[in-house]
């Protein structure tokens, strides 16, 4: 029955990768590699299950931490131009 | 080393939460290692230690410092009855993506947060996020402004979801 | 005995279920019109198929440690998610990507 859920995982990776090639957008992309991300958690846990191997939940979690930070990054690449503080971040510490 | 400076100004606020950080962090890490050797737990004493100075050197959720203080429980209605929407909303949203005429109207709508704190208004527009077929595409004071995949999906919850995280108001 | 027949077909089910919200969502994502439609099947594939999967191995892991973990994911992705599609639907607006409004096919009178 896991194999089950990890044929259903590749099919959808398959579909979200097809969607950010396609994806006219660069939102689009960035919309298929954040859901891509997910999946990829979801197929490490899945797969450590199959082996009977829960450290790989572990992996799973880390996974998860970095896809959402690399998605919020390179989303701030694009709309800034660069990773440095953005236009609307201030360090107020001066002021105090 | 500003971070220094802050808490031998004798900010206790800054003293306090440091101390409530470590102990959540210190807390997880045990969750998470599952382990008690004495190495692992040196280890983990010292990236606490790290991370509670990276926080206040960032000086992040000094001013959101009640973010710790929070009943967890008081809510738990509220968890309760999105999880239901959660789920009504993905059987709507599947049914009309697997559709073979593919049903839908997008929309763009303006709604009002009604809630007090800003708190109240993010988990709010949060929780619109998070069920499919709306997506809160612009918070800005109390305005709203939401995208629908129908009509169907904002009529059925906004108002409603509205009151509930208002009642919440955290 | 029988308790363990029960686990084992909801463990089945929530598994089973949650691949076909997966698939769904991978669906609409390649059959919706633009960019703002997209992000609602990329929800059903963020909350109902990780969400069912999650429940799915908790089930199956019982009370220990890995279920505490496989929470901690699921209560980790149920946060980020919304953020992360939040910040897309916040980018593309200020970008100036309009959103589709008028369906190509009008089916309610």
């Amino acid at each position: 029955m896991f194999s089950a859920a990890i044929i259903a995982i590749f099919i959808t990776m398959a579909l979200t990768l097809a969607r950010a090639l396609l994806g006219p957008t660069v939102y689009d992309r960035l919309l298929a590699v954040n859901s891509f991300g997910t999946l990829t958690v979801l197929l490490i846990a899945v797969h450590g299950f199959l082996m009977g191997r829960p450290a790989f939940l572990d992996i799973a979690l880390v996974y998860a931490l970095i896809s959402f930070i690399g998605t919020i990054a390179v989303l701030k690449f694009f709309e800034y131009g660069d990773l440095g503080p953005g236009e609307r971040v201030s360090f107020d510490e001066e002021q105090e | 080393m500003r971070v220094f400076q802050r808490l031998a100004r004798g900010r206790r606020r800054a003293w306090r939460h440091g101390f409530y950080l470590g102990l959540v962090l210190f807390g997880l890490w045990l969750l998470l290692s599952g382990s008690f050797k004495p190495l692992l737990l040196g280890l983990g004493f010292l990236s606490t230690l790290l991370v509670v100075y990276i926080a206040l050197r960032m000086d992040v959720a000094d001013h959101e410092g009640r973010s710790i203080h929070i009943n967890v429980f008081r809510p738990v209605g509220f968890w309760v009855w999105l999880v239901g929407q959660i789920v009504r909303a993905n059987l709507h949203v599947t049914y009309r993506v697997l559709h073979p005429r593919l049903p839908i109207s997008p929309e763009v709508f303006h709604v009002r947060a009604s809630q007090d704190s800003e708190l109240g208004r993010v988990t709010y527009a949060n929780s619109v996020t998070l069920t499919p077929g709306t997506i809160a595409i612009d918070l800005q004071g109390n305005e709203l402004e939401i995208h629908a995949l129908d009509r169907e999906a904002v009529e059925a919850m906004v108002g409603h979801k509205d009151s509930r995280a208002a009642a919440l108001d955290l | 005995m029988m308790l363990e027949t029960v686990r084992e077909g909801l463990s089945w089910a929530c598994l089973l279920s949650g691949g076909f919200f997966l698939v769904a969502g991978g669906i609409g994502m390649l059959r919706l019109p633009d960019f703002y439609t997209r992000m609602h099947p990329a929800g059903v594939i963020d909350t109902m198929g990780a969400g069912l999967i999650l429940l799915g191995l908790m089930i199956q892991a019982g009370f220990s440690l890995v279920t505490v973990k496989l929470l901690l994911i699921a209560l980790f992705l149920l946060f980020t998610s919304p953020t992360a599609v939040h910040a897309l639907a916040k980018a593309a607006r200020h970008g100036g990507l309009e959103p589709l409004l008028v369906n190509t096919e009008e089916n309610d009178e």
